[in-house]
């Protein structure tokens, strides 16, 4: 398979691009963040997606989805990014839809439909301190009657304070730091005993820190095995973390986008600041790191469809190196605008401060940079 | 797809069959390499010569250059499969060429049917080894200054001057060559021309580097006698073939950035001379950042290359894209020798012991000092990816 966006899934950008341009862009987010919204997201805008079909994109036919692919959810999470649009795209249609396809057909059943026709947002409830550690899941989950008992806290969790589904790892067996005895759970947002605080971030999103004060699930709320929820969770992170990147793609794509639209117009001594080879360089280096980025998020995504074996690593390699190059698309954005890059009138800001959310978000460049050497053996 | 899958297993099963178990060794000095041409020495490596012969014999130098001219005439989707099954045996290159990389895809644009004919097979077989006669002392990254004059004789060109930088000048058999047909214009009074070094009138001398090797020469033309039917292109009109063909160097060189496959050096290297802690983890923790953070880069490089090579193969690429290849490989093989030495130690120091193979790993890393300054330095990828990519304003 070529590594460039084939006929149809080019018609898909283009179709992703106009739709969230139009009804999503920047302005939208920032509408949202002055009006101090407390959702973080328009339930209008998910239905919309609903209507195009994005949200089955990963979902099979035959579950009423579109039975597509990782490039196809990467591609409209691009242009999500792009237009920096608040949205439980990743954690709902990509997160929650690859878990659950390792649980039940009665799981499918129930959560498939609603997230298709837009009805349910799903959250993300991985991460238990300030750096993602997902091995080192520590909430408890205690046998308790048909169920379990989940006791513990989860944080940096998008719109977890108001997703209708949970998706939850805690330990039912082993320590903190061990692979087994992981378990994955699929909480309703109304189970007892379960609090959020939603906190918000940088960026102007939200995310909940989550407290879990003993609480009670069926038997059936467990995703795949009991203790052998890494897999799962594995598959999971390895479908978030490769649209993650996207996302990210497409912020520092954005960014760079601006950033050379604005060195063609912006004059001084008499001449666009774009002729002067010094910035001239910088944006020809920025150009080739998210360049060689694109390159390796299509590559995870080909090989996530294709489910090889080398998948993973192509995962780490992609959201590591997104994480680099687009740090620096948004760190010389902000540099080449001068001053008015400092402002919060002016969107360039903006793109600076969701990069460094998403760049946190399922692992940073460290984070997949340790994971790679240690696959490799040093 | 079932003829690719069906082609893939023939490929798998003839190359299984056809390359010499000593051809799948990774190459570790000059020697391994073959560069073919009528000088090449077979008779310590006669299986480079089998492998070589093997591989021509089926079109498979080249395996995308049309049957007529010595090729295999494999599409994109073919070549891309043999490409992928000699790396899974990790059989090496059968033949290192410039006419392979460089001249024969401008012969191939802008050649004559006897100028390709002519060439183009010899290339595929290995029988030339071909020069670049490009850079002189006063025309370096404004390459289109360069001098040497090529004078209107009635059937023949009598061409003077000298040319700098010409790697393996001394090794090679023809060179193509850059010369002023016209000195009332630059770009516009350019040629392009190919001619036998044996030419009575040239002469090499090697330029000895700070590696201690002598890849690279100084080549003198005085009164060389060019024929008029080895011009390439039109007359006045080379600088369009030079700047076609500087592409394809671009893209050569852009590969060195490419981890090889299989084994890597630079793990492997440091992992040998400062060990793994009890946690399997590089002993020295600041460095095994720097390699892990590097690696990040090589492998998404690797990536970009697969990328690159398919777009091109489409007709999707940027035309200035082999820059933006030229200048992130150079700059990475750079880096990764950087590294190579930081996790070598004094060991890496050793300029001639058995000990450092004769200081091969000091000696390469001098080398790639040369990458982001040879076929354009990556001052020039930059200029060139500002302009004709970002246009940014002049």
């Amino acid at each position: 398979m070529p590594l460039f966006l084939n006929d149809e899934q080019t018609m898909l950008r283009d179709t992703a691009k106009d739709f969230v341009a139009e009804h999503a862009p920047a302005g939208h987010m920032r509408s949202l963040r002055d009006a101090n919204d407390a959702t973080g997201f328009s339930r209008d805008l998910w239905r919309q997606f609903a209507e195009m079909g994005f949200n089955g994109i990963l979902i099979g036919e035959d579950d009423g989805g579109l039975g597509l692919g990782h490039v196809e959810a990467g591609v409209v999470l691009e242009e999500i990014g792009r237009n920096l649009s608040p949205s439980p795209f990743l954690a709902t249609a990509i997160g929650a839809v690859e878990a659950l396809k390792a649980g039940s057909a009665d799981q499918r059943a129930e959560w498939f439909p609603k997230i298709v026709s837009g009805e349910a947002v799903a959250a993300l409830a991985i991460d238990e301190g300030a750096k993602h550690r997902p091995a080192a899941t520590a909430m408890k989950a205690e046998r308790s009657g048909n169920g379990f008992r989940l006791t513990g806290k989860k944080s940096f969790v998008a719109h977890g304070h108001v997703a209708d589904l949970l998706i939850v790892a805690a330990r039912t067996a082993g320590a903190a730091g061990e692979t087994d005895g992981i378990t994955l759970f699929a909480v309703p947002k109304d189970a007892a005993n379960l609090s959020a605080t939603p906190e918000r971030l940088t960026d102007a999103s939200i995310a909940a820190r989550m407290t879990f004060d003993g609480v009670e699930v069926d038997a059936d709320a467990v995703i795949g095995e009991v203790d052998g929820g890494w897999a799962a969770l594995s598959r999971m992170l390895n479908a978030t973390r490769a649209g993650a990147s996207a996302e990210m793609l497409g912020v520092g794509a954005g960014a760079m986008d601006m950033t050379v639209s604005y060195l063609k117009e912006r004059k001084q001594f008499g001449v666009p600041i774009g002729s002067f080879q010094a910035l001239q360089h910088r944006a020809a280096h920025l150009y080739s790191e998210m360049e060689v980025a694109r390159a390796a998020v299509l590559k995870a995504q080909q090989l996530l469809d294709a489910d090889d074996a080398a998948a993973e690593e192509a995962v780490h390699v992609a959201k590591a190196m997104t994480g680099l190059a687009t740090m620096l698309a948004v760190q010389e954005g902000v540099q080449m605008h001068g001053g008015i890059g400092m402002t919060d009138e002016y969107d360039i800001g903006f793109y600076m401060k969701r990069q460094r959310v998403l760049a946190e978000l399922f692992g940073d460049a460290n984070f997949h940079a340790d994971a790679l050497a240690r696959a490799k053996g040093y | 797809m079932t003829d690719l899958t069906q082609f893939r297993a023939e490929t798998r099963a003839w190359l299984e069959e056809n390359v010499p178990r000593s051809m799948r060794e990774p190459v570790k000095s000059d020697a391994d390499v073959n560069w073919g041409g009528r000088n090449a020495d077979y008779s310590n490596n006669p299986d480079q010569k089998l492998y070589m012969d093997r591989m021509a014999a089926r079109g498979w130098t080249v395996p995308d250059w049309p049957k007529a001219y010595g090729g295999g005439g494999h599409s994109p989707e073919e070549t891309k499969i043999i490409r992928e099954e000699m790396a899974r045996i990790k059989a090496r290159n059968p033949l290192n060429s410039f006419g392979i990389s460089m001249l024969g895809p401008a012969l191939l644009k802008y050649g004559t049917e006897e100028q390709k004919l002519e060439h183009l097979n010899r290339i595929a077989r290995g029988e030339i080894r071909w020069c670049q006669g490009y850079s002189e002392p006063n025309a370096g990254s404004d390459l289109a200054a360069l001098a040497t004059s090529a004078e209107d004789a009635g059937d023949h060109f009598i061409v003077n001057g000298q040319k700098v930088w010409t790697s393996y000048a001394d090794k090679a058999d023809w060179i193509f060559c850059l010369v002023r047909t016209d000195k009332t214009t630059k770009q516009g009074g350019i040629s392009f021309v190919l001619f036998d070094m044996e030419t009575p009138g040239v002469s090499t001398k090697p330029i000895l580097l700070i590696s201690g090797y002598s890849p690279f020469c100084e080549t003198f033309f005085d009164d060389v006698k060019v024929p008029k039917a080895n011009l390439v292109g039109e007359l006045n009109k080379g600088w369009d073939v030079a700047k076609y063909l500087l592409g394809h160097e671009r893209e050569m060189i852009s590969g060195m950035g490419l981890a090889s496959t299989g084994r890597n050096p630079l793990i492997d290297g440091a992992i040998a001379t400062i060990g793994l802690d009890h946690d399997g983890r590089l002993a020295d923790p600041v460095l095994r950042a720097q390699i892990a953070l590097f690696e990040v880069r090589a492998r998404a490089f690797g990536m970009m290359s697969e990328r690159f090579i398919d777009e091109l193969k489409h007709g999707r690429a940027h035309p200035a894209q082999p820059s933006m290849m030229k200048y992130y490989g150079t700059e990475l093989n750079k880096a990764r020798h950087e590294l190579m030495m930081a996790a070598g130690g004094s060991d890496a120091l050793e300029w001639e012991s058995e000990a450092s193979s004769g200081g091969a790993l000091p000696r390469a890393w001098l080398r790639t000092k040369a990458n982001s300054i040879e076929g354009g330095t990556s001052e020039v990828q930059l200029n060139i990816i500002a302009k004709r990519i970002l246009e940014l304003p002049s």
